[in-house]
């Protein structure tokens, strides 16, 4: 992570491709492209995107106190990220009255993790990956544990889908029909949590909303059915990663952020396209 | 579509409501018939919305019950369609009409589901008596505030609901949009003879509708048939400003002197009495009204 940026072609980036590392980070980037693509339209859906880019800086002071514990980093950053996420579940979706409390608590939180990082050199040093991630340094071990995680997030969204869509739409009506509003509220927010968890190690604290809230954004402008625009936001943010480690590979950059970069352009690409449309 | 044994629709027996340690209203008693079109009405911070709360369950009450359908409120919620305030401003979302419309059939349920053709078959019902069938596939957001509002009523229409209730279903639209609302009200009580409760704070478009009202009165809520609530006197005292009562061709309607009230017209208060022998509004809509009444009374209402 500490080649200096310059364009130059790699001619070896074949070779690169097919190390070890490359192909973890590329397992790595389909399980939180499927994770990113489900939670992503949930977050649009519910006007919630400040409070999951929250989170990530949430969790940042988790993951420089485990590496000061000489605990992994994603224990401290998801007992963080899940605790916030309760917090701000608990408290409801009134976001127009969260959205000073929310930005205080992430300046806090950002100040604590720098604060934790300087207590050690370890953690010090792993600082730039928490906020920048780190995709090439993802284990084996780190995918089964995400690969877990899409399968528990599917199998949750797919129970709670219908009143987690009804209650995005309409609170008041959805909790008159009998909708639990605050558990519905809660359950999203740790979904989040554990999102953020897996794609903080990607592209770190700093860079999520790109890789969770950019490539939902994208496809809510192509297609308007919840289930497409998932499955959509989804492969987007696999093109981004894939694209990100591939383009890396090819013109030494760091992978975060070519994977922003790519992102952030089909975003671009397509808003500007159905801006001339209408 | 009156299964319902009992005559009466929502019966509140000496109901109170407090919050924040404030009590809002007390001592509700009334009966509203099932088949009615009520309104409720009261100055800004009465408690309107908190009794549309208190009806659906969402608020519980201080002392005294509300029984709506023959059940305590909150325990019939699946019969009664709910239209809030927010419906036509702060909604931004991607869904199509006809998804949402679907969600008021099938947004409680867990787990997997495949939506069935005689679940969309009900939404396209729903949504063509609102005159938006041809708006099914557009999201929300690409809807006017009047569209979105004939989405929510057919949102709360799916599910076949005895009782209809909306916040505020008038403000925030244009009058071709709150003309366009009170029509489809007006044959969901006439055609399907459901019984209808709107909170408004403006009456006058609905007057051709409303059978009577819930009028928030010193922290009392009280209800009377129409004719009775048509009073100069008592619409004074309830919105604490001059309220005149004028009868045109067109029909009742009441306004508040100000600056900008036409010159041409001669308001003319009347008694109790007197608008109950020539108010009369079954089988009469909004259309009835012409252009020029309706831009006049905005123009009264203004102040």
């Amino acid at each position: 992570m500490n080649s200096s940026v310059n364009f130059s072609f790699d001619p070896s980036w074949m070779e690169t491709l097919h190390a070890p590392f490359m192909v973890n980070a590329a397992l790595a980037g389909l399980c939180i492209a499927v994770a990113a693509g489900v939670m992503g339209y949930f977050t649009i859906a519910r006007h919630s995107t400040f409070a999951a880019h929250a989170l990530a800086h949430i969790g940042l002071p988790g993951a420089t106190g485990a590496v000061l514990f000489g605990l992994p980093v994603s224990v401290g950053l998801g007992v963080f990220a899940l605790g916030g996420a309760l917090v701000i579940g608990a408290l409801g979706k009134r976001a127009t009255q969260r959205e000073i409390a929310t930005g205080t608590v992430l300046a806090f939180a950002t100040g604590l993790g720098l604060f934790f990082a300087r207590l050690s050199t370890s953690a010090s040093q792993q600082m730039q990956s928490i906020l920048f991630g780190s995709i090439l340094t993802i284990t084996s071990s780190q995918i089964i544990g995400f690969l877990i995680f899409d399968v528990l997030l599917i199998l949750l969204v797919t129970i709670v889908y219908r009143p987690l869509l009804f209650s995005s739409l309409d609170e008041q009506v959805a909790q008159a029909k009998g909708i639990n509003i605050a558990v519905m509220n809660v359950i999203f927010m740790a979904m989040m949590a554990g999102v953020i968890t897996i794609a903080v190690p990607a592209v770190g604290t700093l860079l999520i909303f790109a890789l969770v809230v950019t490539p939902a954004a994208t496809a809510n402008i192509i297609v308007a059915s919840p289930f497409r625009a998932m499955i959509l936001a989804g492969a987007l943010c696999l093109v981004s990663i894939w694209g990100g480690l591939v383009l890396s590979a090819m013109f030494p950059t760091p992978p975060s952020f070519m994977i922003v970069s790519i992102s952030t352009v089909l975003w671009a690409i397509t808003k500007f396209v159905a801006s001339r449309r209408s | 579509m009156q299964e319902h044994p009992a005559q009466e629709c929502i019966v509140f027996k000496d109901a109170s409501v407090e919050r924040s340690g404030r009590i809002i209203w007390s001592h509700g008693n009334f009966s509203i018939p099932n088949g009615t079109v009520t309104a409720i009405v009261g100055t800004n911070g009465t408690g309107k919305t908190t009794m549309m709360n208190a009806e659906l369950g969402l608020i519980p009450l201080k002392t005294g019950s509300a029984t709506i359908l023959g059940k305590p409120a909150g325990k019939a919620n699946e019969s009664i369609g709910y239209v809030p305030q927010s419906y036509t401003s702060d909604i931004d979302s991607n869904l199509t009409a006809e998804q949402s419309v679907l969600l008021g059939l099938t947004g409680t349920r867990f787990g997997l589901h495949i939506t069935t053709e005689t679940e969309r078959r009900k939404a396209y019902e729903a949504m063509d008596f609102t005159g938006i069938a041809d708006k099914a596939h557009m999201r929300l957001s690409q809807l006017s505030g009047g569209l979105r509002q004939r989405v929510a009523i057919a949102q709360a229409l799916v599910a076949d609901p005895k009782l209809l209730m909306l916040d505020e279903p008038l403000a925030n639209l244009d009058l071709a949009s709150q003309r366009a609302t009170v029509h489809v009200l007006a044959r969901l009580n006439h055609e399907l003879g459901m019984t209808i409760q709107v909170v408004a704070h403006d009456l006058n478009m609905l007057l051709p509708i409303l059978t009577g009202a819930v009028y928030l009165l010193d922290g009392h809520p009280h209800y009377a048939e129409m004719n009775t609530v048509l009073d100069a006197d008592l619409l004074t005292h309830l919105y604490g400003t001059t309220v005149q009562v004028v009868t045109t061709p067109q029909g009742d309607m009441f306004v508040t002197p100000s600056a900008d009230e036409p010159q041409d017209v001669t308001p003319d208060t009347h008694n109790a009495e007197d608008v109950a022998k020539f108010h009369h509004h079954p089988g009469q809509t909004e259309d009835t009204h012409s252009d020029s009444a309706m831009k006049r009374t905005e123009g009264g209402r203004a102040s």
